[in-house]
């Protein structure tokens, strides 16, 4: 019934609805994510085989999915998984990237979920954020821990999938404050102190989906654990 | 080299798909309706009245299907559920429809993967 009350969503988790980002930001944001995509379609049609098809089927419909899925934190406040650390690292930031881009066009277009006037600043901080940063941060530190190990696999995918939210919430701190919408200061605090306990969520997920894969399928992780099945390094 | 889309693989993305389903019908219910980070943030901070009352969205013929994550014209029990079946297989159809326009067809110049 809390949808009766013309007040904002239930469900906007980072998902910025529209009114809260200035043109001017919105525009920046989108036209950052429009080129970072446009790269990303490219480097699929450059890199890809199109056995990795379904699994960008299925990544897409997994965060979907799971984004509806508000875990509750200490405070009275809730988060859920963004998911792009997640699915940058099962698929590479190219593809992943595509897949993070999937699922906010149907929250915002289908479900109201996030503006459209902010789909591209939430494309970067919830998609592109994850399945750049995050994906890089975490190849660092699994070639920093053992790259074919689990210790160096877990590390990697925990410390990048936390950081990853953290971040995401910061980037989003900076476009309301420039948006004139929150001052910075404010915003940062807020949107940070619960955010490293959200990222820690996110950190959690992250884990138990990679670890299940890596147990069952490791050959499908893009940079897979077996160099003679890995087409990188 | 080794990759036969094989049986393996089918059950892998049915399981990965299957998961995904469950999670957006059984446990969508359950998620907590606490207000989540930005939405807190907004309230704690009033500037929660400055989103758009009518986002643009809901000029969208989606609109009159689904009010937010709820079908319309269902009761409310499943309406959630429901909207996050469809909402999942269409997130998969679209997920899938691109990579099958990004992707190289493996029966053209196979470099080995």
């Amino acid at each position: 019934m809390i949808n009766f009350l013309a007040l904002p969503l239930p469900t906007l988790a980072l998902h910025i609805p529209d009114g809260f980002l200035s043109l001017p930001v919105s525009l920046v944001t989108g036209a950052f994510s429009l080129v970072l995509l446009i790269i990303s379609l490219k480097q699929v049609e450059k890199d890809y085989q199109d056995r990795v098809v379904p699994l960008m089927g299925v990544c897409a419909a997994f965060v979907f999915a799971a984004q509806m899925i508000n875990f509750p934190i200490p405070g009275g406040t809730s988060g859920h998984l963004l998911g792009g650390t997640l699915v940058g690292i099962l698929l590479g930031p190219w593809a992943g990237s595509l897949v993070m881009t999937v699922v906010f066009i149907v929250q915002a277009l289908l479900f109201q979920d996030g503006g459209l006037t902010a789909l591209g600043a939430n494309i970067f901080n919830m998609g592109l954020i994850g399945t750049f940063g995050g994906y890089y941060l975490y190849k660092v530190i699994r070639l920093l821990f053992g790259f074919s190990r689990w210790r160096g696999m877990a590390m990697g995918t925990a410390i990048a999938a936390w950081t990853s939210v953290v971040v995401a919430a910061l980037f989003c701190s900076v476009q309301l404050a420039f948006s004139g919408t929150v001052p910075l200061q404010f915003a940062l605090f807020a949107m940070l102190s619960w955010h490293f306990v959200i990222g820690i969520g996110e950190a959690l997920i992250t884990l138990t989906v990679v670890s299940y894969i890596w147990r069952t399928r490791p050959d499908l992780i893009f940079d897979s654990p077996r160099p003679s099945l890995s087409p990188k390094l | 080299m080794n990759h036969s889309p094989s049986r393996k693989y089918k059950t892998f993305i049915f399981t990965g798909l299957g998961s995904a389903l469950m999670i957006a019908v059984l446990l969508s219910p359950l998620a907590s309706n606490h207000p989540d980070g930005l939405d807190r943030v907004a309230q704690d901070h009033n500037f929660e009245k400055k989103a758009e009352i009518n986002p643009p969205a809901q000029k969208l013929p989606f609109y009159a299907i689904f009010d937010e994550y709820s079908l319309r014209g269902v009761p409310k029990s499943v309406a959630t559920p429901l909207a996050g079946l469809i909402g999942t297989l269409v997130a998969f159809g679209l997920g899938w429809g691109l990579g099958k326009i990004g992707s190289k067809k493996s029966d053209s110049p196979d470099s080995p993967s």
